[in-house]
């Protein structure tokens, strides 16, 4: 590898390492003093159940759905992890049985 | 460390270990998607765990990946992933109070604040009987190990031989889907799940290349616009209960 190339991967990380921090530190490094707003703490209530449909809805946007086999092995075992998970409430089984079955499904279509 | 100290982790440990098996689950196949697939884009071996330990974020690296292959300018990839990573801030906004007497952990604490480490300390409460800083960072620095661990055995392997490991990645699709649920059964209003839904599919259209940026900034301009109603229904429910 030449120096060059060196030079700009470590370079890369640590400018990934410094934004990557910045953004989780930022809401510290503004309101540890000061308090916060009452919209904020609305918003800070609101927002997981919006992050998570936001994250699952992105898991599924780079699915091409008109040609075969059209998402469905990822739309089958999104619904058992979800019906798994609302029946039992075991992280693990919903995470490992949701995970084995795409794989089975994926090898089988 | 003094004797009471050591008593002190020997007890937080085993917990939050039971307690980040999730995430264990999660991290190290998708830790080696990550390895296997940047030792497959020509990457040295080595520069996974790197980046496992200092960014340790998920998303972030595997955008990364791409943008380093096209030999993207520095500061094109740091405003990248300070978009990649903006939803990072509605995290630090809700652990504000949970993170306040946090002492010397803090920093450490905020590093690794990513969605998973999020989702398991926003769902789970510390146990009366211990620390609950020494809870948190012990979960977060697992999180972290498995991770690394993830990100230096797939790199490791993929220099190595060819595997099929096709499907694996589901896993993180699954975390998010089984957080999803946990919101669902203690955040008991559709508002919110609406007003992200519909953000989402506005910003396929609108802003597919900066996807989950401008999803998050729509459903937090919805709910803006919905706090009048919320904060009523809400005032309403509680004076019923």
């Amino acid at each position: 590898m030449t120096n060059l190339r060196l030079t700009y991967l470590l370079l890369v990380v640590l400018v990934m390492t410094l934004a990557t921090y910045f953004t989780r530190a930022m809401p510290f490094l503004f309101f540890s003093k000061r308090k916060p707003p009452a919209f904020l703490n609305y918003l800070q209530r609101l927002m997981p159940p919006v992050v998570m449909v936001v994250l699952v809805f992105a898991s599924y946007k780079d699915i091409d759905f008109r040609a075969a086999p059209h998402g469905v092995p990822a739309l089958i075992a999104g619904a058992l992890t979800a019906g798994l998970h609302f029946w039992k409430r075991n992280t693990l089984l919903s995470i490992a049985g949701g995970t084995a079955l795409y794989m089975v499904l994926i090898w089988l279509i | 460390m003094s004797a009471h100290e050591r008593e002190e982790w020997r007890r937080v440990l085993p917990l939050a270990v039971r307690t980040s098996i999730p995430v264990l689950l999660g991290y190290v196949p998708l830790g080696i998607a990550f390895g296997l697939t940047l030792v497959a884009a020509g990457f040295p071996w080595w520069l996974s765990p790197i980046m496992g330990i200092f960014i340790f974020a998920g998303a972030a690296q595997f955008m990364a990946i791409g943008l380093m292959q096209q030999g993207t300018g520095i500061l094109e990839i740091a405003l990248f992933t300070l978009l990649m990573n903006a939803r990072h801030i509605v995290y630090g906004l809700s652990m504000l109070v949970p993170f306040s007497k946090s002492g010397s952990w803090k920093p450490y604490l905020i590093f690794g604040l990513t969605d998973e480490t999020y989702g398991l300390l926003t769902t789970v409460k510390p146990p009366q009987d211990v620390d609950g800083m020494k809870f948190y960072a012990a979960i977060t620095m697992l999180n972290h190990l498995y991770w690394v661990v993830g990100c230096t055995v797939g790199a490791i392997v993929g220099s190595a031989l060819t595997l099929d490991t096709t499907g694996l990645d589901f896993a993180l699709t699954a975390l998010f889907i089984v957080l999803l649920v946990e919101q669902i059964r203690s955040v008991r209003r559709f508002e919110p799940y609406v007003a992200a839904l519909v953000s989402c599919v506005v910003a396929l259209f609108v802003g597919p290349r900066n996807f989950l940026l401008v999803a998050l900034a729509l459903a937090t301009g919805l709910l803006a616009l919905l706090r009048p109603r919320i904060e009523k229904r809400e005032t309403e429910s509680k004076g019923a209960a």
